[in-house]
């Protein structure tokens, strides 16, 4: 089995060039948005693990991304203001440590109880606990509540100074294929193929002797990392982290673009975050209501391309 | 020869419903042991109770003199047990290989291998060829399950029983939903592995059972009212008259 095929190649080959060669052309505008699209497209590529590949539809996977921005700024913040002095570092290693270490408990435990259940249960109580989070961190004066926290310091990793536009953005893009690997890899493994068989066959899955909600448990808590990494970059991104990235509409976006994307495919997640950033560009500089086309193009692809976009190519 | 499977006076209610009656049952290592009965019997929630989907309310399970009642589902396919369903239950939209290749203990047992995969081992290789080869459907190898026919679909059920090399296999109802000469296919498949793999065979087809079964337990409103040898079973009279007589 290829990772990637010509196409696809070609199309990332021209992600990582064609931003670059605007910027220097003096179009910064578009390296800014190739970044983002490289963040969400990670968040994505997580998201992918578990509803295209696990068949678990998380609604509240935002909370990661959220948890991810935060695990930079609030280190941050302390470093710069004092107070928990053991927390205050502008460390980015330190700072992908937390935020794998929160986002992957925060997947253990919500995921304990969210996979007890199934279906559209599953779908309202991943979203509970993402807005758990939410009003945990608009609750929270000390890093802004939901006015947010601007993040004066982005993470500071040896060689690599993320103050640079294109350094930024050749993180996003190297990070991005990394976790487009590593999801590959995994759903080729022993562990994807049972995740692929629960997907289909729960019920079998137990009779064959599997330990079904371990090995969901255990997917759902990846799905959570990949996120929280996807998040960390955000937050040095965007240099400023609200709870808002947390609400249960910017989960809706993740899934939008895994569905559009074409689930449990290796580009999928890719070609969804593509659609949903140029869509977004476009649709909200005609008109605030952009979430409605936005919504028909989503039931169009489910109604019209079963494979998503991804099923276009591949033909 | 030794008993695989020992029921001690096994009761199950559903409701008002009575599934299982001080339910007795051996069954012999190598043997073929076909459970009939009228429907709702109970001969389902027997094989559901032996193989830990639902749980008596009294009584005892033995697997190799081991006490297995209160042993769940996930954990018999290790210990060496296996079960078909009555409605066909596979993964449908995998191909017909990855099917066998979940049901292999070596993929069980190495379900952890996140950057690994075993389907390309050579034993996991030669078990699906092999398990395939057990029920004729090498040439569907890499096919979708989903464009299977229903005859095949049961064929590779068992086929997947077979991979987890199970020493107790609980087939319900193989023949099910098949057609005449699909029937025939199944009862010679399951004639091939006769004197090789213990079978609790739960069947309708009075023709298969008689041709594979070297024993017959008659399961009436969950009471199992005669067990013997195919040919008493025939001339039982409390048989003929509980079910044989109105087939
Ligand atoms: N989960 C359940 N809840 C309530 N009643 C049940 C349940 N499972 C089985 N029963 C009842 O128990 C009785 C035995 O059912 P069972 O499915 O074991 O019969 P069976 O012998 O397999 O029948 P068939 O030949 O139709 O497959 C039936 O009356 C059935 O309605
Ligand atoms: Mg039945």
């Amino acid at each position: 089995m290829q990772f990637i095929k010509p196409l696809k190649f070609f199309i990332l080959a021209s992600l990582l060039v064609f931003p670059i060669l605007f910027n220097q052309i003096g179009m910064s505008f578009y390296l800014d948005l190739a970044t983002r699209l490289c963040i969400l497209a990670i968040a994505a590529v997580g998201l992918n693990l578990i509803l295209g590949y696990g068949g678990m539809i998380s609604f509240g996977h935002a909370a990661y991304l959220g948890l991810g921005a935060y695990a930079v700024g609030i280190p941050a913040h302390h470093w710069l203001y004092g107070g928990l002095d053991f927390l205050a570092t502008t460390n980015g290693f330190v700072h992908i440590l937390i935020a794998i270490a929160i986002s992957g408990l925060f997947a253990l435990l919500t995921g304990l109880i969210c996979l007890k259940t199934k279906g559209v249960y599953f779908i309202m109580i991943t979203m509970a606990f993402s807005q758990m989070a939410y009003y945990l961190f608009v609750s929270i004066e000390e890093y802004g509540g939901d006015d947010g926290l601007v993040i004066n310091t982005r993470s500071e990793i040896p060689l690599i100074n993320l103050d640079d536009p294109i350094q930024m953005f050749l993180v996003s893009f190297s990070s991005l294929i990394f976790f487009m690997w590593l999801v590959h890899l995994i759903t080729k493994s022993n562990f994807g193929l049972i995740l692929s068989g629960i997907k289909d066959n729960e019920a079998r899955m137990v009779s064959l002797g599997y330990n079904v909600y371990f090995h969901k448990l255990i997917a759902f808590i990846f799905s959570g990392i990949i996120c929280g990494f996807a998040g960390v970059l955000l937050g040095n991104f965007t240099t400023f982290i609200s709870p808002e990235m947390i609400d249960w509409s910017r989960s809706g976006e993740l899934m939008f673009m895994v569905i559009l994307g074409g689930v449990a495919t290796v580009m999928g997640p890719l070609f969804g975050a593509i659609v949903f950033v140029i869509l977004e560009e476009v649709l909200s500089s005609i008109t605030i209501y952009w979430h409605l086309p936005f919504g028909l193009l989503l039931i169009t692809v489910v109604l019209f391309f079963r494979g998503g976009l991804s099923s276009l190519f591949s033909k | 020869m030794q008993n695989i499977l020992k029921i001690k006076n096994l009761n199950k209610n559903f409701g008002g419903v009575i599934a299982t009656k001080n339910l007795n049952l051996s069954v012999l290592d190598g043997d073929i042991h076909a459970i009939i009965g009228p429907n709702g019997a109970g001969k389902t929630t027997l094989v559901s109770q032996i193989f830990g989907q639902v749980f008596p309310d009294s009584g005892q399970i033995f697997f190799q003199n081991i006490d297995v009642t209160q042993i769940s589902e996930y954990k018999k396919s290790r210990l060496g047990i296996n079960r078909t369903f009555q409605i066909t239950s596979v993964m449908k939209s995998m191909t017909v290989s990855e099917n066998i290749q979940l049901a292999t203990d070596k993929i069980r047992e190495n379900s952890l291998n996140f950057f690994t995969t075993f389907t390309n081992k050579n034993y996991v290789l030669e078990k699906v060829d092999f398990c395939l080869g057990q029920v004729g459907l090498i040439e569907a190898n890499n096919q979708p399950v989903a464009s299977l026919s229903h005859g095949d679909c049961r064929k590779l059920e068992i086929a997947m029983a077979l991979a987890s090399d199970a020493k107790l296999l609980l087939l319900d109802e193989p023949m099910a939903g098949l057609g005449p000469s699909e029937t025939q296919e199944m009862i010679a498949l399951l004639n091939k592995l006769k004197g090789k793999q213990t079978i609790l065979l739960v069947e309708h087809d009075m023709d298969a059972v008689f041709a594979l079964a070297d024993r017959i337990s008659v399961l009436v409103s969950g009471e199992i009212i005669a067990t013997g040898e195919p040919n008493n079973i025939r001339h039982d009279s409390k048989v003929q008259k509980a079910y044989l007589g109105e087939a």
